[in-house]
């Protein structure tokens, strides 16, 4: 039974006592702040990820939502991650974890690139879930677009 | 499970029809499967059967010696792959008590049933010629329910779009009854048709439909009963249903994916323009113009699934070999003890009936605040399959305030044994979360 790979134990804590949880405005008037609304249509795991940015640092990532364990615990690392890093940075976490979890449970993480995300390996094996584990970084990635830094060249501001 | 005295006169326990539950599951070869070293507990019924080896025998016979296409070869094996395919359609019209043969429409599944009806009426509805009773335009109005599944929304959604018609609806009761307090205002002179499920796919709800198909009567509407989860678990008859048409699917009563059933009254079915134009579906075509086959044929362009619906009539003999009353009574109980043994999880909320009556097997539940993903995932590691999500039934999922639900379902083949495991299961989801 792999069911303690899926729920690791910092999944159920980050679930369970979510880090930065919270649409917040911008602390700086001068960021732009964009946010993207994500839902997963098969079973209605709902996420809204708020970008507050001024072009170089992301200043504040927050985030709401509803939906399972690993969706919510995955915004949660998702905001602890990538707040108060250079755009460039947070991409390159973003492509790694996006790369872990189409890994089919192949990929071995690197802990000093994703932090707490490790704990998202195992969910890499259970293709029905990785939609709920990627359903925040998705959403980041377009309100990210959206308040003009992008992930790609041309979409960066 | 409680036992109520019945009345020395009345009809007793062991008068009702029974079966060796034991012996159906050894027809499946399915359940002697093991799930992440778990014996397979199979409660997701509602979203598909499983198939007995009668079954799959007769669709592996019909392409390993019968396989021709249908009603158009003199060769031997088309005329035995005619006879297979009109064969399973004569045992489907007798299923439902269907007045005629040609009554019973092939079709991929209820989706498509119910979009043929929808079309039929949108394609009328530009006609001036057409039908008046499949004309819709602005004022004119159609009647579905809170409770419906995807499939019997969208499709008049879109149709009303088209056609400008409104599109009113049933209210449900916090019970996860259908509120028919507004039937007289609800359906009117306004109304064209009343489309309803029969059985509710996520509530569990057997819709008692006798006062609305007659107000349908007196107002002269249609009346279509999505019977999707009912004609697998109950005696269906659609003279006595006093319904214009039905719509049900094959894979969820013991028989293959890919095939379902439009069933229509004759006259009616007579009046309906065309939907899908092909093969198989005209009288005769030429450059100016065609012109089109009678029903049932007029609605099957194409070649159909005809090793599917030779299949279908297969799991309607084994249905009926073991007795569809039995096969009613049996998930009666079952939905008796699920009821009582989930009502004795802590923090478990059902939505729908709470009582045996009026429903089938089929509970919809919440787990406290656990994410019913992260329910189904716990169980499925214990060999529990149950469906997580909205059911494509959204609004029930507004109605009662939450995204997402948990739903076990019953079929011929569930026991006892195997709710036990589930709510042994729930104490394990519980654990993990609390």
């Amino acid at each position: 039974m792999q069911l303690d790979q899926l729920y690791q134990e910092i999944i159920l804590d980050h679930y369970k006592r979510p880090h930065g949880r919270g649409l917040r405005d911008a602390d700086d008037p001068g960021d732009q702040v964009a946010e993207a609304h994500h839902v997963n249509p098969t079973c209605g795991d709902e996420v809204t990820v708020r970008v507050a940015t001024d072009g170089t640092v992301l200043h504040d990532i927050s985030y709401d939502g509803m939906g399972c364990s690993i969706s919510q615990a995955s915004a949660s690392v998702l905001h602890e991650l990538l707040r108060g890093r250079g755009a460039g940075e947070a991409f390159e976490v973003h492509e790694a974890f996006v790369e872990l979890m189409s890994g089919r449970g192949q990929v071995t993480p690197d802990e000093d690139v994703l932090g707490d995300g490790v704990a998202f390996a195992g969910v890499a094996r259970y293709p029905a879930r990785v939609k709920c584990a990627l359903l925040p970084w998705m959403a980041f990635k377009d309100a990210a677009a959206r308040a003009g830094v992008g992930v790609s060249p041309e979409v960066k501001a | 499970m409680t036992s109520i005295a019945i009345p020395p006169g009345m009809p007793q326990y062991d008068d009702v029809p029974r079966f060796d539950v034991a012996r159906v599951r050894a027809d499946f070869p399915i359940l002697g499967r093991e799930i992440n070293g778990h014996p397979l507990v199979y409660l997701d019924s509602a979203n598909t059967s499983h198939k007995p080896r009668q079954v799959l025998d007769v669709l592996d016979e019909h392409y390993a010696r019968h396989n021709a296409n249908v009603s158009r070869s003199v060769h031997t094996l088309g005329t035995e792959a005619t006879e297979a395919y009109e064969g399973a359609r004569a045992k489907i019209a007798a299923f439902i008590n269907a007045p005629s043969t040609d009554e019973v429409v092939f079709t991929k599944n209820s989706t498509e049933a119910i979009n043929i009806v929808a079309y039929a009426f949108s394609n009328a509805s530009l006609r001036p010629d057409a039908d008046p009773r499949f004309r819709l335009g602005p004022g004119d109005e159609v009647v579905i329910s809170e409770m419906e599944h995807h499939s019997n929304i969208v499709p008049w959604q879109l149709l009303c779009e088209r056609t400008g018609a409104t599109l009113r609806w049933f209210p449900v009761t916090d019970q996860g009854r259908l509120d028919e307090s507004g039937l007289e205002d609800l359906v009117t002179e306004r109304t064209k048709i009343v489309s309803l499920v029969h059985m509710s796919n996520i509530l569990g709800t057997v819709n008692a439909t006798s006062r609305i198909a007659a107000r349908v009567r007196e107002v002269g509407a249609l009346l279509l009963l999505d019977c999707s989860q009912s004609v697998p678990h109950l005696p269906i008859d659609v003279v006595d249903l006093n319904a214009d048409y039905i719509v049900f699917t094959g894979h969820k009563m013991c028989g293959p994916t890919g095939i379902g059933v439009l069933w229509g009254r004759g006259e009616l079915l007579a009046a309906m323009p065309p939907v899908f134009g092909g093969g198989s579906m005209i009288e005769t075509v030429s450059m100016a113009r065609s012109t089109f086959a009678a029903p049932p044929a007029r609605f099957e362009a194409g070649t159909p699934p005809i090793a599917e619906a030779v299949a279908l009539g297969a799991a309607v003999d084994y249905l009926t070999g073991i007795g569809m009353q039995a096969i009613q009574w049996h998930e009666k109980e079952l939905t008796a003890y699920a009821l009582e043994a989930l009502g004795s999880v802590p923090d478990l909320r059902i939505f729908g009936p709470t009582v045996p009556v009026g429903r089938g097997g089929t509970i919809s539940f919440a787990l406290g605040d656990v994410h019913p993903h992260d329910v189904g995932q716990v169980l499925d590691s214990l060999g529990v399959q149950v469906r997580v999500g909205h059911h494509c039934a959204k609004p029930v999922c507004s109605r009662f305030g939450v995204p997402a639900m948990t739903r076990a379902s019953f079929y011929l083949y569930t026991t006892t044994e195997e709710i036990d495991a589930l709510v042994a299961g729930l104490e394990q989801v519980r654990k993990v979360f609390d």
